[in-house]
């Protein structure tokens, strides 16, 4: 069974048609780039898959379930990270509390995760999660990601707030990835992960206009 | 169920380190302290004094302020944290949209609940300090009514928050609501009265069915059980429903209005796009 299975998904939003009879499988173990231009419809399809969008019609299924009706069933294994940073007015320890109460993802793994990145948790434990630096919070969410076990990660350009050396060793943590864990990066920036990725989708006008292995 | 109260929990954190809570606390803590020491206790208005005396002014206050803290403070809850993609963020995680909107709820009652209420302690303290005679009955079903009209205007608030995108605009259809409901319960009744356009018991039904005059009456109700301070609709009140009946609907009522708003907004959070 496909991990991701998208079947002529259609959503318009004020009459723009921003999905366009989508259709993607994803796999376990699948690496892919998901490139186009502003619009084109990448943030629009991931927000479907992860149940935060309705489709007009056709069909999305993440792990065998859909997203709209049985969206703790597909969240339970899936991790994402946004393009930028929420201001969560939480502190870092309710946030990991949160993320441990919902998801069962350990704190020390989520610490360890972010000393690798050179992200020192137990010294801001206390202090409200917007309130660190862009790249800082980046790196926690990475954390927070990697950390979760799922089968699914779902990066929307999540270098945008990183140095060259936190992209560097976030690049690093994904190599450790296992390897039937798909991934899927929004990305305007190919170059950068070529390495990492095996597929590339690209999408235009709600549509997919190119669907390659790489 | 199960992170229903975490979601609580995380709500009431961040609510205590907003700035608007503070000065929510300070407002009626504050109030409370002024009457007591502007001498209100002392005065007597219609033969009430003492504690009496001050939670007449302080409901007074309570139906001009309460309503528009609740909905300014709780409008931008789902609204806000949609437009700043907090929501998208927590709810990538594996959260039920029923625990996160009940949770939410939940935790915002406990919020604007507890400032009122630590007021009416305050008064309570201060009265017991002064020596004056404590009207236990006043104060325990003043509390009932004071549960009812937060909860009423928390679920406004829960379903405005829900049905629009925007918190500004959340804002402004909260602004209109609460002077709406405010214009009816004189102002704008006494107006369609004077134009007898209206049957009269249309106008006494329209004034029962807001929920800060159900709750003027209802308090008015423990000082005045006879309320002759409202007029000759008092007459009407009370031969239709009696002063015990009246006292049930000025508690019930909220509450099942609220129940209702509420449960608006938790299915158009549940059927309409998240984001």
């Amino acid at each position: 069974m496909a991990l991701v299975q998208i079947e002529n998904a259609t959503k318009s939003f004020m009459g723009t048609r921003v999905l366009d009879e989508v259709s993607i499988t994803m796999d376990a173990g699948d690496r892919i780039a998901m490139m186009g231009p502003n619009g084109a419809g990448k943030t629009t399809l991931v927000r479907a898959m992860l149940g935060f969008y309705r489709i007009e019609s056709g069909s999305i299924r993440v792990g065998g379930f859909d997203p709209m009706k049985q969206r703790v069933k597909v969240l339970e294994n899936v991790s994402f990270i946004p393009q930028t940073p929420p201001p969560v007015r939480l502190s870092l320890d309710e946030l990991l509390r949160f993320v441990e109460r919902s998801s069962g993802t350990e704190r020390e793994a989520i610490i360890a995760e972010a000393a690798r990145m050179d992200l020192d948790v137990q010294g801001h434990l206390r202090k409200p999660f917007f309130k660190l630096s862009g790249g800082m919070k980046q790196k926690l969410l990475i954390a927070i990601a990697l950390s979760k076990k799922s089968d699914l990660l779902v990066f929307d350009e999540p270098t945008a707030n990183l140095d060259p050396k936190g992209r560097e060793q976030f690049y690093q943590l994904l190599t450790e990835i296992d390897s039937q864990t798909a991934t899927l990066f929004i990305t305007h920036r190919l170059d950068e992960i070529e390495a990492l990725v095996n597929r590339e989708i690209t999408m235009d006008l709600g549509k997919v206009v190119n669907d390659a292995r790489l | 169920m199960k992170n229903l109260f975490l979601i609580a929990y995380l709500d009431i954190r961040e609510s205590l380190r907003s700035k608007w809570f503070y000065v929510y606390a300070v407002v009626f803590g504050g109030l409370m302290g002024l009457f007591f020491i502007t001498g209100v206790s002392d005065s007597v208005v219609m033969g009430f004094t003492g504690l009496s005396r001050m939670m007449l002014i302080f409901i007074q206050v309570t139906i001009i302020i309460l309503p528009i803290f609740i909905l300014i403070t709780t409008v931008k809850s789902i609204s806000g944290d949609r437009e700043s993609n907090v929501l998208e963020y927590m709810l990538s995680f594996p959260v039920s949209l029923r625990d996160y909107y009940w949770g939410k709820m939940l935790g915002r009652f406990i919020t604007v609940f507890t400032p009122v209420f630590f007021a009416l302690l305050l008064g309570v303290v201060f009265g017991l300090v002064h020596g004056g005679d404590m009207p236990w009955r006043m104060i325990g079903l003043y509390s009932l009514l004071l549960v009812s009209m937060s909860f009423v205007f928390l679920g406004i608030a829960f379903w405005l928050s829900t049905i629009v995108k925007s918190s500004d605009i959340a804002l402004g259809g909260a602004f209109v609501i609460w002077i709406t409901l405010l214009a009816f319960i004189d102002i704008a009744l006494m107006g369609l009265m004077l134009q007898n356009r209206l049957d009269d018991n249309v106008i006494v039904t329209l004034a029962m069915l807001n929920p800060i005059e159900v709750f003027r009456i209802g308090a008015i109700t423990l000082f005045d059980p006879e309320l002759t301070v409202i007029g000759p609709v008092a007459y009407y009140l009370l031969d239709t429903l009696g002063s015990v009946w009246l006292m049930v609907y000025s508690v019930v009522y909220p509450v099942i209005v609220g129940v209702l708003f509420a449960f608006l907004g938790y299915t158009a959070f549940r059927r309409k796009d998240l984001l």
